[in-house]
């Protein structure tokens, strides 16, 4: 048992499972198949996003810009819907990946050909796609009425029992994990974090990786910003503001290290589920909402202290002093 | 021959032209002529002293805390959690004002909680030992939300009048140089001075440079980070009691996203984010070039988020000119 409550995927799925029966002692209400089906279906988001995020700073990146991109990508998916309320579903979809992909691969380009760093990059492109969005709407807010019935319904639409934004989280996991566990490619990812020199020298191309990794989170969080303003019936600048640091916050809980190379589906997923059930447990328990950035806050502490313990390397230090300089930076 | 030269190191580079043009800094002063030639010839109203003194109003406080951001990143540390470390100190402010203290232990109360919160960061950088983009980034949620835990949707708005004309004020009726202006003048030269001339500035270098070579030449690295924590938590500090004299409430949502402003600041100043490099003029200069951009643009009703795209841009080509010159020199 010792060991089981080692494995720190184990630990954070107890702690939440603790919470969820915590919160349903106190509020019974909490514990129906209906909210339960709700919590996830809010978290389907972070799901998605985390996974992506993951993938970057596997590789000793970080993206700061998916929540404009989201947003942006959103904006322009509701402004086609406006304009070509005829338009087919699918197509929307389409687009919005293409264009969300579009945006990540400016950020991949000037990380990875250019070798801007990673916070330097996406701290610019989220300024310009956050201005883009103005641009792009003239300061407009878009909402339900200005999209089609189609266009809106898609999200809250139900197959087999279960919203479908839960199936496509389901298969945006799904291909992460096969990616992650299952593939040169995503194995290649852990290389380049652990010991890029090493990685190079094994014959992975690095900067096509970088390219890749940065396309495919911006395609993420391009499908995301379809669904986002789908969901909430709304597009307008200030979308998701602030949400990049939450997924970030997400990896770092469920034992993602921002010095790349460590990180897995699992404990990702569970560091999501994490932020998804407190946010939707305080308003249950009669907690006021603005207690939700304080809890979050010591988590995403927590967790990062508890992080730096398991990561210690196994290996004797010879010189003492020298243990103070082994952080990772 | 070679056996009888000496191998000699210059204590300076020899003077040369070309190097001294491509200095980062020459090349801010360039952009920040141009911004200013460009403004003047786009608003009749842009070179009007009263104009330009309102202007420093949008920047000093950002700028003051953006000089210790650089020591910070120079160290290869960061901390984003500055923005909510102002709002937990105008928030402690604004309550001790409630209780009907005067504005010298507003200002003191300000400042210590800074300091306090900035110890919070590099205790737990560098006893835990973690990396600090983290580590800000779940105090920057911390801080944020103790202030809207106590504050709810709430603002306090009851200040005395002399923290409020100290946040607007100037520095002598008549003269239009305000309070927090000046402030960052005498402050960018006392870091500048630090930064490059004493002791400690050259340790700050060496640590940003190479930390574990800086540890073996004796210079205790952790301790030095620490303290760089704190100082720039004094500086958030400060920063609150200028913004909340300004602006005279305090709301949850006081100074929101100011972090990644300052941190542009510091890597248009040619502060590299991989440590080890940067100057507190480069600093300073593109304090300037943000801030008249930023006030320029606004003069000729351009809106904020548009600007927005115009700062992003310049940040990212700043940074990827050099990068993509040298490594087309690299070639040749």
């Amino acid at each position: 048992l010792k060991v089981l409550f080692k494995n720190r995927e184990v630990l954070l799925a107890f702690i939440v499972a603790a919470i969820v029966l915590a919160v349903g002692i106190r509020a019974p209400v909490f514990l129906t198949g209906e909210s339960l089906v709700n919590v996830v279906t809010d978290t389907c988001f972070l799901f998605m996003l985390t996974l992506a995020q993951m993938a970057i700073i596997l590789t000793r990146g970080i993206d700061l810009s998916v929540a404009a991109n989201l947003a942006l990508t959103g904006m322009a998916v509701a402004l086609v819907s406006r304009a070509m309320p005829g338009v087919p579903l699918g197509f929307i979809i389409l687009l919005a990946v293409v264009i969300g992909a579009a945006l990540g691969s400016i950020n991949g380009a000037l990380v990875a050909f250019v070798g801007i760093p990673p916070i330097v990059v996406t701290l610019g492109t989220l300024a310009i796609f956050r201005g883009l969005i103005f641009l792009l709407a003239g300061g407009e807010w878009l909402t339900s009425k200005d999209m089609s019935a189609a266009f809106l319904s898609f999200p809250h639409a139900n197959l087999v029992g279960i919203p479908s934004l839960i199936w496509i989280a389901a298969l945006v996991i799904a291909a992460f994990w096969i990616l992650y566990r299952h593939t040169q490619f995503g194995r290649g990812l852990y290389a380049i974090g652990g010991n890029p020199v090493a990685a190079r020298y094994c014959g992975i191309n690095i900067p096509r990786q970088q390219f890749i990794v940065y396309t495919i989170a911006g395609a993420v969080s391009g499908l995301c910003g379809y669904l986002w303003v789908a969901r909430f019936g709304i597009a307008f600048v200030d979308n998701a503001q602030g949400y990049e640091l939450t997924i970030i916050a997400a990896c770092v809980i469920g034992g993602v290290s921002i010095a790349g190379g460590i990180g897995t589906v699992s404990g990702a997923l569970l560091g999501a589920l994490f932020l998804g059930v407190i946010v939707n447990a305080l308003p249950v328990i009669n907690v006021s909402p603005f207690w939700q950035m304080l809890i979050s806050g010591f988590v995403i502490l927590a967790a990062v202290i508890v992080n730096a313990r398991s990561e210690r390397p196994i290996g004797k230090l010879i010189l003492a002093s020298a243990r103070k300089l082994e952080r990772p930076t | 021959m070679s056996d009888t030269q000496r191998y000699q190191v210059l204590d300076r580079a020899p003077f040369n032209l070309a190097s001294y043009l491509l200095r980062w800094e020459s090349i801010l002063v360039m952009l920040l002529a141009a911004v200013i030639i460009i403004n003047t010839a786009i608003s009749p109203y842009f070179l009007d002293i009263y104009n330009l003194s309102d202007a420093t109003f949008n920047f000093s406080e950002k700028a003051i805390i953006a000089l210790s951001m650089a020591l910070l990143i120079i160290t290869r540390e960061i901390d984003l959690s500055v923005a909510a470390n102002i709002a937990v100190c105008s928030l402690v402010m604004g309550l001790l004002s409630q209780m009907g203290f005067g504005t010298p232990i507003l200002v003191i109360a300000g400042l210590a909680v800074g300091a306090t919160a900035g110890a919070v960061n590099g205790a737990l950088v560098t006893w835990f030992r973690l990396p600090s983009i983290v580590v800000t980034i779940g105090t920057m949620s911390l801080f944020r939300g103790i202030a809207q835990v106590v504050l709810g949707d709430q603002a306090l708005t009851k200040y005395p009048s002399s923290l409020t004309s100290f946040g607007q004020g100037y520095i002598w009726p008549g003269i239009p140089i305000p309070n927090s202006f000046a402030l960052f003048l005498v402050l960018a030269c006392i870091f500048g001075f630090v930064l490059h001339r004493t002791v400690i500035g050259r340790q700050i270098f060496a640590i940003g440079h190479n930390p574990t070579a800086a540890r073996f030449s004796g210079i205790k690295v952790e301790k030095i980070r620490f303290w760089l924590f704190v100082l720039i938590g004094t500086m958030a500090g400060l920063a609150a009691v200028l913004l909340t004299g300004r602006i005279g409430s305090t709301r949850p949502n006081i100074a929101l996203g100011w972090e990644l402003e300052i941190v542009t600041m510091v890597i248009l100043g040619g502060i590299s984010i991989a440590g080890g490099t940067g100057t507190i003029l480069g600093l300073v200069l593109s304090v300037f070039i943000l801030g008249l951009t930023i006030f320029g643009l606004s003069l000729v009703n351009i809106p904020g988020i548009e600007i927005a795209i115009l700062i992003g841009l310049l940040l990212i080509i700043s940074i990827a000119i050099p990068i993509i010159t040298a490594k087309w020199r690299g070639r040749t």
